[in-house]
C-alpha cells in the first residue's frame, strides 16, 4: 500500500509518497528530505534529541508517526536561522557554551525556542531545568544550556511582549 | 517494527467498526503504542488512527458542575487550562510531574489512561512474561522490582500501571465514558484497569472495539481545589516513572477533616484508592496523628512482591507528606517542580 501524504516543513509543501506506514517524522525527514539537524538518539521518546515543532509545539519526532500527521506544518532546526542570521537561541548556545560534541543541540535548541514561546519559566532557572528535562545531554552541558536560554529570554523579552501586545 | 495496515477513522462510530477486528489496534498520538512496536512488545496488524476524530478535543464544564475532558486532549492542554487546573490542581500537578514536556504535548486523555506497564521484562521479549504470552512465567518475580507492585499483585504478575494523571483522577471519582457498536457506556476509573488475577494479559474492561471518548469529573470533584497535592518519589529530579506517589485531597470544615481522598500510584496494576485511609481521615483534625494513622490503613494489606519491601514504607511516607502539603493549602501557581519531594514549598502561595 503507499500513501500519498504532505508536510509543511519549515514553510515549504512536501509531497511524499510513504511505501511503508512505519516511518516516523524522523526518519522522513533524515532519510526522505535530508534534514539531517534533527537527531535519531534513543529512538524511543527518552532523549529529546528528535525535537521538532509540530504546528508550534515540541514533540518527539521518533515517536510521531508520518502518515498520522499529514498536512502537518513542521519546524526543524534547519527552518530557526534567517539566511546566515542565527535565531537568538542558537545564538545564546554559541555564546553560552551549551554544547560539547553537539549531538542533541538541535534537539535542545528546539526544545528551548518552544519553551520561550510557552511563557512558563519567566526566567527561573529551576523552572527552565524542569521544562528541559526532556532533553538529555551526554556531554553534561546542562549548565551552559540553561544559562543560554536565560540569556536568549532576555534578549528576546522586548519582541515577545510586543507580539503579545 | 512489524508492518501494519494503516486506516484513519473519520467519525467514532467507523473507528469502533474498524476496531472490533482481530490485530487492530487505537492509534493516539503512539507515545507508548509506537515504543511498544518498536521493541517487538506489540504487533498490531492493524493501526486505527483516531487523532482526526471529530469533538473529542475539548475540556467542557457540564452543566451540573462537572468536567468532561475529550479522550484526544493533550496532556500538556489539560494541565495548562486555567479554569481546569484551578478546579482540579492536583490532576494539573500529576500530569505535568509525568514523562517531558515534548511528550506531554502529544500524549492524549485516552492514550495516557490505557498506557501499558513499564515493567522492564514486559518490554524485554527475551524474558517471560505472563501479559504478553500468558502462561510463559513470569521473569520479574525475583528479579528488579523497584517499580513493581506492592498491593493487588498475584503470583502471575507483579507490574504497576504507570500513570500519574490516574492517580488524582481515581481520588476524584472519575468515570470513563465508552464508546461501541453497541452503543454508550460509563465505567467508574476505579474500576476501569483490572487487578493481575491469573489473566494478566486481561489490563482493562475494554472489550475489542471499545473506544474512550472522554473522561468525566463528577461536580463534587471540585470542592477539594483549596487542599489538592499530587507528590511523586522518582528517581531522578523529572523525566522519570513514579517509584511511589500520592494525591491527597481535603475538604476542611471548622478545623477538621469533612472529606478526604487519597489514592497512590507506583504500588499495583490500577490507580489504587486508599478508601480505609479516607476513613480513618474523616472527622479528624489535619495533623500529623492523623496523617500517620491513614497512612498506616492505606498499607495494611500491602506486601512485597521481591526486593521492594522499602516500597511499603515509602508509601506511608509519601501519603503522609501528599496530605500535610494537601492540608496547608493548594499554591496559587504549581512549584518549579511540580509534585516534586525536592520543590521549596509549604503549601501556601510559594511564589506570591
Ligand atoms: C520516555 C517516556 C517517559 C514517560 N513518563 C511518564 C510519566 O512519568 N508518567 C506518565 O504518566 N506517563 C509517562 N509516559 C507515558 C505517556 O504518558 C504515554 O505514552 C501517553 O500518555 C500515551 O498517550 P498516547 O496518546 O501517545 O497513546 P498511544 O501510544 O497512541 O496509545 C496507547 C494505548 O492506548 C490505546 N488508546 C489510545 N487512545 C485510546 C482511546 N481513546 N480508547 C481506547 N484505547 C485507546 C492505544 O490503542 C494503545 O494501546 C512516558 C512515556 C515515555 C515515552
Ligand atoms: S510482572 Fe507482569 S508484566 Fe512484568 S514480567 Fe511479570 S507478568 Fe510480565
Ligand atoms: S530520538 Fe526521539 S527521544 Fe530520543
Ligand atoms: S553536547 Fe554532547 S550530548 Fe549534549
Amino acid at each position: 500500500m503507499a500513501f500519498p501524504i504532505t508536510l509543511i516543513v519549515n514553510g515549504t509543501p512536501q509531497h511524499l509518497v510513504l511505501e511503508d506506514a512505519r516511518a516516523t517524522i524522523l526518519d522522513v525527514l533524515r532519510e526522505r528530505l535530508d534534514l539531517t539537524g534533527t537527531k535519531k538518539g534513543c529512538d524511543r521518546g527518552q532523549c529529546g534529541a528528535c525535537t521538532v515543532h509540530i504546528g508550534g509545539r515540541r514533540i518527539n519526532s521518533c515517536l510521531a508517526l508520518a502518515i498520522s500527521h499529514d498536512g502537518a506544518e513542521i519546524r526543524t532546526i534547519e527552518g530557526l536561522a534567517v539566511g546566515d542570521a542565527l535565531h537568538p537561541v542558537q545564538q545564546a548556545f554559541i555564546e553560552n557554551d551549551a554544547f560539547q560534541c553537539g549531538f542533541c543541540t538541535p534537539g535542545q535548541i528546539m526544545s528551548a525556542v518552544a519553551l520561550l514561546e510557552e511563557a512558563q519559566t519567566d526566567g527561573d532557572p529551576e523552572r527552565i531545568r524542569e521544562a528541559m528535562s526532556g532533553n538529555l545531554c551526554r556531554c553534561g552541558a546542562y549548565a551552559g544550556i540553561t544559562e543560554a536560554i536565560l540569556k536568549a529570554e532576555q534578549r528576546m523579552q522586548p519582541s515577545v511582549q510586543g507580539e503579545a501586545a | 517494527m512489524n508492518p501494519f495496515d494503516y486506516t484513519r477513522a473519520g467519525s467514532v462510530a467507523e473507528a469502533v467498526a474498524a476496531g472490533v477486528s482481530p490485530g487492530a489496534t487505537f492509534l493516539a498520538a503512539g507515545t507508548n503504542l509506537l515504543d511498544l512496536m518498536k521493541g517487538g512488545v506489540t504487533r498490531p496488524d492493524r493501526l486505527i488512527d483516531i487523532t482526526r476524530l471529530p469533538g473529542l478535543d475539548r475540556i467542557e464544564t457540564l452543566p451540573d458542575g462537572g468536567s468532561r475532558i475529550g479522550a484526544l486532549v493533550r496532556n500538556s492542554d489539560l494541565a495548562h487550562d486555567r479554569d481546569f487546573a484551578k478546579r482540579y490542581p492536583a490532576v494539573a500537578e500529576a500530569l505535568l510531574s509525568g514523562a517531558s514536556a515534548q511528550l506531554r504535548n502529544a500524549a492524549t486523555t485516552g492514550g495516557n489512561v490505557m498506557q501499558r506497564t513499564r515493567c522492564a521484562y514486559f518490554y524485554d521479549t527475551a524474558s517471560a512474561c505472563n501479559k504478553r504470552d500468558p502462561g510463559a512465567g513470569c521473569d520479574a518475580r525475583g528479579g528488579e522490582t523497584r517499580l513493581n507492585a506492592i498491593l493487588g499483585w498475584s503470583e502471575h504478575c507483579v507490574a504497576t500501571h504507570p500513570s500519574d494523571f490516574c492517580v488524582p483522577l481515581v481520588a476524584l471519582d472519575a468515570v470513563v465514558e465508552i464508546e461501541s457498536a453497541a452503543g454508550r457506556r460509563e465505567v467508574p476509573l476505579e474500576a476501569f484497569h483490572q487487578l493481575p488475577g491469573d489473566t494478566p494479559q486481561i489490563e482493562t474492561v475494554l472489550s475489542p472495539g471499545e473506544l474512550i471518548v472522554a473522561i468525566r469529573l463528577p461536580p463534587a470533584a471540585a470542592v477539594f481545589s483549596g487542599h489538592a497535592r499530587y507528590l511523586k518519589v522518582r528517581d531522578r529530579t523529572s523525566y522519570a516513572f513514579a517509584v511511589v506517589s500520592a494525591a491527597a485531597a481535603l475538604r476542611l470544615e471548622g478545623g477538621r477533616i469533612a472529606e478526604a481522598r487519597v489514592a497512590l500510584g507506583g504500588v499495583a496494576l490500577k490507580p489504587w484508592r486508599a478508601r480505609a485511609a479516607e476513613a480513618v481521615l474523616l472527622g479528624a483534625a489535619p495533623d500529623e496523628a492523623a496523617f500517620r494513622a491513614a497512612a498506616e490503613a492505606a498499607l495494611t494489606e500491602a506486601r512485597p512482591s521481591g526486593d521492594n519491601a522499602f516500597k511499603i514504607e515509602l508509601a506511608r511516607r509519601v501519603i503522609r507528606r501528599a496530605l500535610t502539603l494537601a492540608a496547608a493549602g493548594t499554591p496559587d501557581r504549581l512549584p518549579a517542580l511540580p509534585a516534586s519531594p525536592f520543590a521549596v514549598q509549604s503549601g501556601v502561595p510559594a511564589y506570591a
